[in-house]
């Protein structure tokens, strides 16, 4: 897109987008939108404020650790699965089953399982990621080029030189593909997991700013919330792009 | 910069017996110039070839030619008339077939007539014919892809025959077939400039292919973009479809156009 | 062959609902019935017809939310996919709401629409609209070029390139888009109703935890699993007949 000759940056819209919300708010539309000015400065009022900073030490800590077991689960599941047949067929139903139902509705068999707390926040963090995470890394180590199988028998690789060296930088792309989209699931695991249980992290935050109507507030945690998550999305897609300037045409 | 090494007893042809005539035509993108200055002529009725090593603008030229680039100076006459867009004048043969892939054969064939708001029954009359004439008789209802790369081909072919172009432009269009295929295309080829009465612009980069079906071969090189050579190949050309490749005059026009290309491969 | 594939689903089915029934009876907990009792409370639902009352409930927000975003969602997308400008000033919107937590503006539409079926629908409705604007696009931006050269050397108009061209060659990406979308408006659907008011279903879910009778809880839970999963498969397979043949790829999961 270009404007007077020079290329405009990708996301540049949102500054138009920013000064609508800034005119709908001065212009007092409605009582549920603030202006952005006001919410920004609200935004570097709590930043620091405890309150905040527990939601942020909370929601993190269930985000990571739910990512890590998805992580540490989901890959070598999914890699086991796309090596044995067997394994493969008796899983991969579930798996997808797990992809496409809404996990969601077994948030309440969690809560009532495990409590209101972290630990089932954590639980469906990991829930809402693994699935995703399982079916890329069977999928990066399926289409493991035949030839690089064969390559590596002729020249008499071991089976630990063989994965470290060969099989493991060429499942890589599509592996970090599916962590990628698994961590974009888990922040929204987190944050259902949260609003549906409710007295921790952000969720609790939210809770607490709606029933007191601070909509400054409350958008600025939102706003927080949403740039978080999508830093941590683009990063991710920084890695990859690094990773993937081998990958074949996917 | 133009050899023209004619065997003997060819005249050159007469200017109201050019169907395509391009002047200057240069072509930049940005600093890249893709196309410079470049002037060349298409006699009616016969067969030319572009021909050249990667990355001489040959495909460039075509779309030119075609309507569908914008050259950056420079003109193009067809039948006389100044080039501004596509027309119906003149129909394109791709390099990767360019079909619909949800569209039966007869649509795909019909689909030229299609955009000219033909009515159904006259353009799948039209395209049933030239069905049969590519030889996919009997395929009318069959998807691109339930078939071979050659057939798929050949419906593109069918597609730019039922338009009824005066002049027929053809984009590498045997590049993406096995080679047993490639040689049967090549010999219908013949057949088809024989039999219809269209100009044909054949860009390839295939020396033999050149020589085999052409009347006459522009070799292009690259950077710049020029013409260097015309070579109109005569001896031959009457001969039977499977006594040309082993013609003495053939064979030494393959060797030397390589001779000359080599350079820029290496 | 198909014999050993349909052997191992059914076995690993009996594996994983046989360890349910173990869990059930160790018990894992107080808390987590067996397979059997669950099954027979979802069969008891079923009977008595509540479990078709509550679907009418539930579904109404997705349908309307779904019906709604795929209208609204393949029209942004295709403007987005045409036109540059509109790409400038709208594809950010979308492409941060795909990797946000939409779910955090619940409450906040709970506040601004109470607690009734527009709010429900809004939910479905941010839920499912990004990934169908986001495919859809794409798709449109993502139409082979020499398709496109095709139908203008065969001197197609605008709308011959729209309605001939780049629509049908869309369709596959934007009919997966939709898929993605259903997914994701089944989620918006169900949280609407745990967290919103409990109508239908999440009624169910909700009034069975609090009076303790966890086998139909866990049989409400399971029946929407199921749905969702059938009805998805279903949209999937829909999908592979309808476009055999045409290249696919896709811009999100």
């Amino acid at each position: 897109m270009k404007l007077f000759g020079y290329n405009l940056p990708g996301m540049s819209s949102l500054i138009i987008w920013g000064l609508l919300w800034e005119l709908i708010g001065q212009l007092d539309v409605t009582f549920f939108v603030p202006p952005l000015s006001e919410v920004l400065a609200t935004l570097f009022e709590i930043i620091g404020t405890p309150a905040f900073l527990k939601a942020l030490g909370e929601t993190g800590y269930a985000f990571v650790v739910g990512v890590f077991f998805a992580v540490f689960i989901g890959i070598p599941v999914g890699i086991l699965m796309g090596r044995s047949r067997l394994l493969d067929e008796l899983l991969l139903p579930w798996v997808n089953v797990f992809l496409s139902a809404p996990l969601t509705a077994l948030v309440p068999v969690l809560m009532v399982l495990f409590g209101f707390g972290m630990k089932s926040i954590i639980i469906t963090t990991t829930l809402f990621a693994i699935w995703i995470i399982i079916l890329n890394s069977r999928a990066g180590v399926k289409q493991i080029n035949r030839s690089l199988v064969e390559m590596a028998k002729s020249f008499g690789a071991s089976p630990a030189d063989a994965f470290f060296k060969i099989y493991f930088w060429a499942a890589l792309p599509e592996i970090l593909g599916g962590v990628r989209i698994g961590v974009i699931r888990a922040v929204k695991g987190v944050i259902i997991g949260q609003l549906l249980i409710s007295i921790v992290g952000f969720g609790a935050l939210f809770e607490l700013y709606s029933s007191n109507f601070l909509m400054a507030h409350f958008w600025a945690v939102l706003i927080v919330l949403f740039a978080l998550a999508f830093t941590i999305a683009e990063f991710l897609a920084y890695l990859e792009r690094r990773v993937a300037y081998y990958a074949a045409k996917r | 910069m133009s050899l023209i090494k004619e065997a003997p007893a060819t005249a050159e042809p007469a200017l109201s017996e050019i169907a395509v005539s391009v002047r200057n035509i240069s072509k930049n993108y940005g600093a890249v110039e893709a196309l410079k200055d470049l002037t060349l002529e298409f006699p009616r009725g016969q067969l030319t070839s572009l021909l050249g090593p990667s990355g001489c603008g040959k495909t460039t030229l075509l779309k030119i030619i075609a309507g569908l680039l914008e050259p950056t100076s420079g003109e193009v006459e067809v039948n006389g008339k100044p080039v501004t867009g596509p027309g119906p004048n003149r129909a394109f043969v791709f390099q990767d077939f360019a079909l619909l892939p949800w569209a039966t054969v007869m649509r795909n064939v019909a689909f030229g007539l299609e955009l000219r708001s033909i009515n159904k029954s006259k353009r799948e009359d039209i395209a049933a014919k030239y069905i049969k004439e590519v030889g996919l008789g009997g395929f009318e209802n069959s998807y691109p892809h339930e078939l071979s790369g050659g057939m798929r081909q050949r419906v593109g072919l069918a597609r730019a025959l039922s338009v009824d172009a005066k002049v027929l432009l053809m984009d590498e269009p045997f590049s993406a077939v096995d080679e047993q295929t490639r040689r049967k295309f090549q010999e219908d080829l013949l057949g088809l400039v024989q039999n219809e009465n269209k100009t044909f612009i054949f860009v390839t980069h295939s020396i033999e292919e050149a020589v085999y079906v052409s009347d006459q071969i522009a070799i292009l090189l690259p950077r710049p973009s020029r013409v260097s050579e015309i070579i109109r190949p005569s001896g031959f050309r009457h001969k039977d479809h499977d006594q040309i490749r082993r013609d003495p005059e053939y064979l030494d026009i393959v060797d030397d156009i390589w001779a000359s290309l080599r350079s820029y491969v290496e | 062959m198909a014999n050993r594939s349909l052997y191992l689903k059914i076995l690993s089915a009996v594996i994983i609902f046989g360890a349910w029934e173990i869990a059930g009876r160790i018990p894992v907990s107080y808390a987590f019935p067996t397979f059997l009792e669950s099954m027979a409370a979802l069969g008891n639902m079923a009977l008595d017809g509540r479990l078709w009352e509550a679907y009418a409930e539930t579904l109404r927000p997705l349908v309307v939310g779904v019906a709604i975003s795929t209208v609204l969602g393949i029209g942004l997308g295709l403007w987005i996919g045409l036109s540059k400008f509109f790409d400038w000033l709208v594809s950010p919107i979308f492409i941060v709401m795909q990797s946000a937590p939409l779910a955090a503006l619940i409450p906040l539409l709970v506040m601004a629409y109470g607690i009734g079926l527009t709010s429900k629908v809004f939910v479905v409705c941010i839920m499912a609209m990004p990934v169908i604007v986001l495919n859809t696009a794409s798709a449109v931006r993502h139409t082979p070029e020499s398709m496109k050269e095709m139908c203008k050397s065969f001197l197609g108009t605008r709308t011959d390139m729209l309605i001939k061209i780049i629509i049908p060659a869309a369709s596959p990406l934007i009919f997966s888009g939709l898929r993605l979308g259903v997914s994701a408006g089944f989620i918006g659907a169900i949280l609407a109703e745990l967290k919103i008011t409990p109508t239908g279903v999440g009624d169910i879910i909700t009034f069975s935890r609090s009076i303790a009778d966890y086998p139909s809880m866990y049989a409400a839970i399971f029946s929407i699993i199921v749905l969702a999963v059938l009805f998805l498969n279903l949209l999937e397979r829909t999908e592979k007949t309808l476009f055999k043949g045409h290249d696919r790829g896709y811009v999100s999961d």
